[in-house]
């Protein structure tokens, strides 16, 4: 089967997966986005088995010369504050804006990584974010592929930020 | 310059709120409430019975996405000089091109400071 990259330019140089040098590209990324949105300085730490209360996850597909979802996955109380602080307003205070709120994180991270990826620009597009609330899922790529996972602590709450990429 | 009225049209109404705060941040007196569209087909109906003076749209949104919705605006006359600046994470540098050829007056790429938002936004009013 032919599979068909919706960009248009069909003269998109082909991306090679370079795990080590793209899991740096992603923890920057993600902390850039989280310093300068949220005035939070995230920390990596040891990946960590995914808890039943990460409640909430936000995806964002990368279509073009690379392909595939980046996903941030936390509990309720973590997207609630970061919501929080991107808004400007104690977290109890914050209703549906937490789902929004992670998305919009997803969807800036995911640009920001593809942005450093040289070459790669504007040959890969964005999906809008998509929202799952709950924790009893699984994903399964159909491709195969090369994953990237990344954990932080986020006021002393897990958070995982995952790159899956395709073949 | 008397208040401004100003339209933000992206899909995330959390980014709307963060636009809007930077906007006032940035000194600029924005007339209450400031319109606000999750499209670009939304925002075009609303520019039908409203008159702005600045209109900050993201890109990558659903219906009509932001490319579209500046290249409409620039076909309508009594819309076409209303100032566009595109905030958005398709901060490619053909997206860029792309948003500038079609009428947009500046580009924010998220994640943004309130002050990269002060230095695109003042040039296109004239401040």
């Amino acid at each position: 089967m032919t599979m068909t990259h919706p960009y248009p330019d069909s003269s998109a140089p082909g991306v090679v997966f370079e795990r080590a040098s793209w899991t740096p590209l992603l923890e920057l990324s993600t902390r850039e986005v989280f310093d300068i949105m949220l005035c939070t300085h995230l920390h990596t730490v040891e990946q960590q088995e995914r808890l039943a209360e990460a409640q909430f996850t936000a995806l964002v597909g990368l279509a073009g010369n690379i392909c595939g979802v980046l996903s941030i996955r936390c509990s309720e109380e973590a997207a609630r504050i970061m919501a929080s602080k991107m808004l400007g307003m104690p977290p109890d205070e914050v209703d549906k804006d937490s789902l929004d709120a992670l998305g919009e994180i997803a969807n800036m991270i995911a640009g920001n990584f593809k942005g450093k990826l040289s070459g790669v620009g504007h040959h890969c597009m964005l999906s809008v974010p998509t929202i799952i609330v709950g924790s009893d899922y699984e994903t399964r790529s159909l491709t195969g592929g090369n994953t990237i996972e990344t954990t932080y602590d986020f006021e002393r709450k897990p958070l995982w930020v995952t790159l899956e990429l395709h073949d | 310059m008397s208040q401004i009225k100003a339209m933000i049209v992206d899909d995330s109404s959390v980014m709307r709120k963060i636009v809007e705060r930077s906007l006032r941040q940035a000194g600029l007196d924005l007339s209450s409430p400031v319109l606000e569209a999750g499209n670009g087909a939304e925002a075009l109906g609303l520019l039908d019975g409203n008159a702005v003076d600045l209109i900050l749209s993201d890109i990558n949104m659903p219906v009509m996405d932001g490319l579209e919705f500046v290249r409409q605006v620039q076909t309508v006359e009594k819309l076409r000089h209303i100032p566009v600046v595109m905030i958005t994470t398709e901060g490619s540098e053909s997206n860029v091109v792309q948003a500038l050829s079609l009428g947009a007056k500046g580009y924010i790429r998220k994640p943004f400071t309130p002050d990269q938002v002060k230095e695109h936004v003042l040039p296109v009013l004239g401040l």
